[in-house]
């Protein structure tokens, strides 16, 4: 491998490498000289590259090379926004002073001389995925499909796909911030079909962290073990049964239930709802919003977590807030418009998809911690409900909390012990209520290391989600049998 | 204000043609370059007040090499000759990681379009619109909404957005050609705070690619107050069974799925619980759903494929029976028979089956007689990922009205609705003739005759 993609350190030619503090003074100034009252501007770099194996064959290999600048200029809270891709002096140039436009007048703010953020790394890795040969991962989704076509004669279909990703982001700001980040990706996911008869059903298993290469030798990510998860999970679908529908207990397994919590508390504490009096959350922080079991945290310093950033999108370091403890609400995730607005500090959280979007305020892994009771009692404690073990994916209203999550494994609870496996779940509730539910918390914290992305304002970001086993006294679940 | 040079098809080709170029001279057997060249502004407009102005052009390439019947699809944004050719080189090189397969190959030249048939997508007038303009419509659309009742006390904004784009693909089987359009749109979000102090928010919008073809802001803003108003007091509902009647919103999302499991790429997969059905009925005899890519004016059409072939029209659920499955040149040799002409592509990825305006053919009853019924569910939005293609099983979060006696009673929410997802469209009873031709995914109002309601 050479040429544009990698170089001898294992990457592509850095095109951010000419960028510097005098670059960025002179387009910062260009932002404001039309008044505005603050301006920052976002490097980016991404590059990328993904492998597909299908039918025992590798299908694509895809390569991937983004670079631009976007730049953004404030004038109270009204966000210019303008971006390129091409980081000549006089694109860069034009880009700053159509953001400048919003502030068609007004006097005029000198930006603050540049100063260095010190770094801090979640997230180092011995060696960037993207360095390594593509046959070393060709052959890591080999070993996936090997291992899942050999783990029952029943699977018919396997797919395979591995993709990692660089992405290095210098950010500046008129207050004299300079912060740069490097946040690796690292992808696998595993999709296999079962038959039998004339039934049919598919499993997935994945996982997506910063990390490298040596990822694949951490126990319980193995390409083997993604493989025979997968497999597993379609042979165990094959015969659920159809699911009951109406409310009842349920207990939420550990890990990824977490995306639960990110739909039905996360995006109500983001503050821009807050800021606009849009959310449930409105006004709440000390007033109890859930029951006193519950401490979330949004935690963006867990080492190599997929939703874990080292510095926001904004340039402030990543950190770990307390939203609510004991059921008591405690802040609010904070971009720079909204920490100005509740007088607060920045809580890291401002984020973007890409150099093409402006920040938002977004989470990163949001946890629900731990509590005192066993996860078996939990389950032992219910006469009948659902079991809730894998998701694929949950949506919310943010303005009043009404959310639906769908289930991919769960299981009926019959006298407390996990029974058949149930299809086509979902659980459908509203945030607030669905948190002063819950009457058990597991000590068995686990944080889901699936691969878990984030669609806000059409805008997407990685974010990893966490709990221990979890019961909630009454939530509705719609299957199709009517009792 | 200023404002960027038009996106330039032409300009496009060239680029798409000296990347194809560079592509043989790296040593590919075959090579597709498909590059799009926008210009995107974006205004929000929150209590009046401007909050975001967005403006920016943006460029991309993709690129699909194959060599020895080996592929890869790379993307870039840089177009400096130097860079152009390093890409082309190494994008030929990866192709030493896949593995042969005789069937991935272009189309075949015969296959390829030989016109790019006109389809009137490109406003003249659009490019007039600046940001300033925008947040004044923008504004227009709010303030109705605000001042249309009391009760509508905050907005979460009204956005108006316009983009300009071109695109043009180059193709070593035989094919150049570019065209461009343009797309412009207006939504408002009013929230009202309900009796027991839950938010609702609602919001309408109008889109078209023709600026003549909006609505007028005031429009937008009432009947997005309206929408909204209409949620305070929702409730939950029992569990229960009952006819659901599905507004062209919603309607549109069952669309977007069963578009999903007529694919080609999901037949020869066997990850579609149709894969065995064609020439089957797979939908009530009410049930006609055509992929139109030739629409004039219309959101989703295109004059070529992804592939470089010349699109059609086709039917692809005739009176309930299942005709074809879209395919684009793989899956279409996959399943031993011709593409349909329905290949999607993005500069970021390699072509895949992908629907133009996908439309279900409007009936002939007014929507207001779909709703006799003695009671049932109205339901206005969709929530949620609850729908496996290979089994069929649906489930999905819903919002809506109770209807009783052929009329909308009270709001519901927090429930969901759940059916077999074959047995949803046999079991549609009633079609509307009032089709949503707003995006490409176009549905009337629909019956279900009966559906599981998950609730209280």
């Amino acid at each position: 491998m050479s040429g544009a993609f990698l170089s001898a350190d294992g990457l592509a030619p850095n095109p951010l490498a000419g960028i510097d503090e005098a670059v960025a003074e002179r387009l910062l100034g260009e932002a404001l000289a039309s008044g505005g009252d603050y301006a920052d501007l976002y490097f980016e770099f991404r590059c990328g590259a993904d492998f597909v194996l299908e039918e025992e064959r590798v299908r694509s290999v895809g390569r991937a090379l983004i670079v631009g600048l976007g730049v953004r200029v404030l004038r109270g809270d009204a966000t210019g926004y303008a971006y390129t891709e091409e980081l000549s002096a006089a694109r860069m140039c034009e880009a700053a002073r159509t953001a400048g436009q919003i502030a068609a007048s007004g006097r005029s703010v000198a930006p603050v001389a540049l100063a260095r953020l010190p770094r801090s790394d979640t997230y180092p890795v011995p060696e960037a995925s993207l360095a390594r040969p593509g046959a070393d991962k060709v052959a890591l989704l080999r070993r996936a499909d090997v291992a899942a076509r050999a783990f029952d004669a029943r699977i018919v279909r396997v797919e395979a796909s591995l993709s990692e990703e660089w992405r290095e982001i210098l950010v500046f700001t008129s207050e004299g911030r300079l912060a740069q980040d490097r946040q690796p990706m690292l992808r696998l996911g595993v999709h296999a079909v079962a038959e039998e008869g004339n039934r049919r059903q598919g499993g997935r298993s994945g996982t997506a962290l910063r990390r490298g290469l040596e990822l694949f030798a951490l126990p319980g990510h193995t390409p083997e073990e993604h493989g025979r998860e997968a497999a597993r999970l379609a042979l165990a679908m094959l015969h659920a049964e159809e699911a009951p529908a109406g409310p009842m207990e349920v207990v939420l397994g550990p890990g990824e239930s977490g995306i639960l919590l990110h739909e039905a508390v996360g995006h109500g504490l983001e503050a821009d709802f807050n800021r606009k009096k849009t959310s449930n959350y409105t006004d709440q922080i000390g007033k109890s919003v859930a029951s006193r079991l519950c401490t979330v945290a949004d935690d963006a310093t867990i080492a190599h977590a997929r939703g874990s950033i080292n510095v926001d999108d904004e340039g402030n370091p990543g950190r770990r807030n307390l939203l609510i403890e004991d059921g008591i609400l405690r802040g609010y995730l904070q971009d720079r418009i909204s920490a100005r607005h509740f007088r607060s500090e920045p809580t890291g959280s401002g984020r973007r998809e890409s150099f093409r979007c402006q920040p938002l305020p977004r989470m990163t892994n949001t946890l629900l911690l731990g509590g005192q009771d066993d996860p078996e009692d939990i389950v032992r404690s219910v006469r009948r409900g659902v079991y809730a073990k894998h998701f694929s994916g949950g949506q919310v209203n943010i303005s009043n909390g009404d959310f639906v999550f769908s289930l991919t494994e769960s299981y009926l609870i019959e006298d407390g012990k996990l029974t058949a496996p149930l299809r086509g779940v979902n659980l459908i509730g509203n945030g607030p209520e669905v948190l002063r539910q819950v009457t058990m918390v597991g000590h068995d914290f686990r944080l889901s290391e699936g691969t878990w992305t984030c669609g806000k304002d059409g805008q997407s970001v990685p974010v990893g989600v966490g709990t221990p086993t979890v019961k909630i006294a009454r939530i509705t679940v719609g299957g199709t049998r009517t009792p | 204000m200023k404002t960027s040079p038009l996106p330039d098809p032409r300009r496009c080709q060239e680029r798409a043609e000296e990347m194809l170029a560079y592509a043989r001279a790296a040593g590919a057997d075959a090579a597709e370059v498909l590059v799009r060249d926008g210009s995107e502004l974006q205004v929000k407009v929150r209590l009046s007040e401007p909050e975001l102005v967005k403006q920016a052009s943006s460029r991309a390439l993709g690129l699909r090499v194959l060599r020895d019947h080996r592929a890869a699809v790379t993307y870039t944004s840089d177009f400096s000759p130097a860079a152009m050719r390093q890409f082309a080189r190494d994008s030929v090189e990866l192709c030493e990681l896949a593995e042969p397969d005789p069937l991935a190959d272009l189309p075949e030249r015969h296959e390829m379009a030989r016109t790019v048939p006109d389809l009137d997508l490109w406003d003249e007038t659009a490019p007039a619109l600046d940001a300033a303009q925008a947040l004044r419509l923008a504004k227009r659309g709010e303030q109705a909404a605000l001042q249309f009742d009391t009760r509508v006390a905050n907005s979460e904004g009204a956005v108006m957005g316009r983009v300009m784009g071109a695109t043009a693909f180059a193709s070593s089987a035989g094919f150049s050609g570019g065209y461009r359009g343009t797309s412009l749109s207006l939504v408002v979000m009013p929230v009202c705070d309900d009796a027991d102090g839950k938010k609702r928010n609602g919001h309408y919008w109008t889109a078209s690619r023709f600026t003549s073809g909006l609505l007028d802001p005031e429009a937008v803003g009432l009947e997005a107050a309206r929408r909204t108003l209409a949620k305070l007091g929702s409730r939950k509902i029992a569990t229960c069974q009952a006819p659901a009647v599905f507004a062209p919103e919603a309607a549109r999302s069952l669309l977007g799925q069963l578009a999903a499991v007529v694919s080609g790429g999901a037949a020869w997969r066997k990850s579609t619980y149709l894969a065995a059905r064609e020439g089957t009925a797979v939908a009530s005899p009410l049930v006609t759903v055509v992929d139109d890519p030739l629409a004039p004016r219309a959101p989703g059409s295109r004059p070529f494929d992804g592939e470089g072939l010349a699109t059609r029209t086709n039917v692809v659920v005739s009176e309930g029976v299942l005709r074809i499955f879209l395919c684009d040149v793989y899956s279409a040799r996959k399943l031993g028979r011709r593409s349909t002409g329905s290949a999607g592509r993005g500069v970021g990825s390699g072509p895949h089956v992908g629907t133009s305006n996908f439309v279900l053919l409007a009936g002939k009853t007014p929507p207001s007689e779909l709703e006799r019924v003695p009671q049932g569910l109205y339901v206005t939005e969709l929530m949620g990922f609850g729908f496996n293609p290979v089994t069929g099983d649906w489930s999905q979060g819903a919002n809506g009205f109770w209807i009783a006696n052929g009329s909308r009673t009270y709001p519901v929410s927090e429930i969901t609705i759940s059916i077999n997802f074959d047995d949803l469209w046999k079991s549609i009873d009633g079609v509307g003739n009032d089709l949503d031709t707003r995006v490409s995914v176009q549905s009337p109002t629909l019956r279900v005759s009966r559906i599981t309601v998950a609730g209280t």
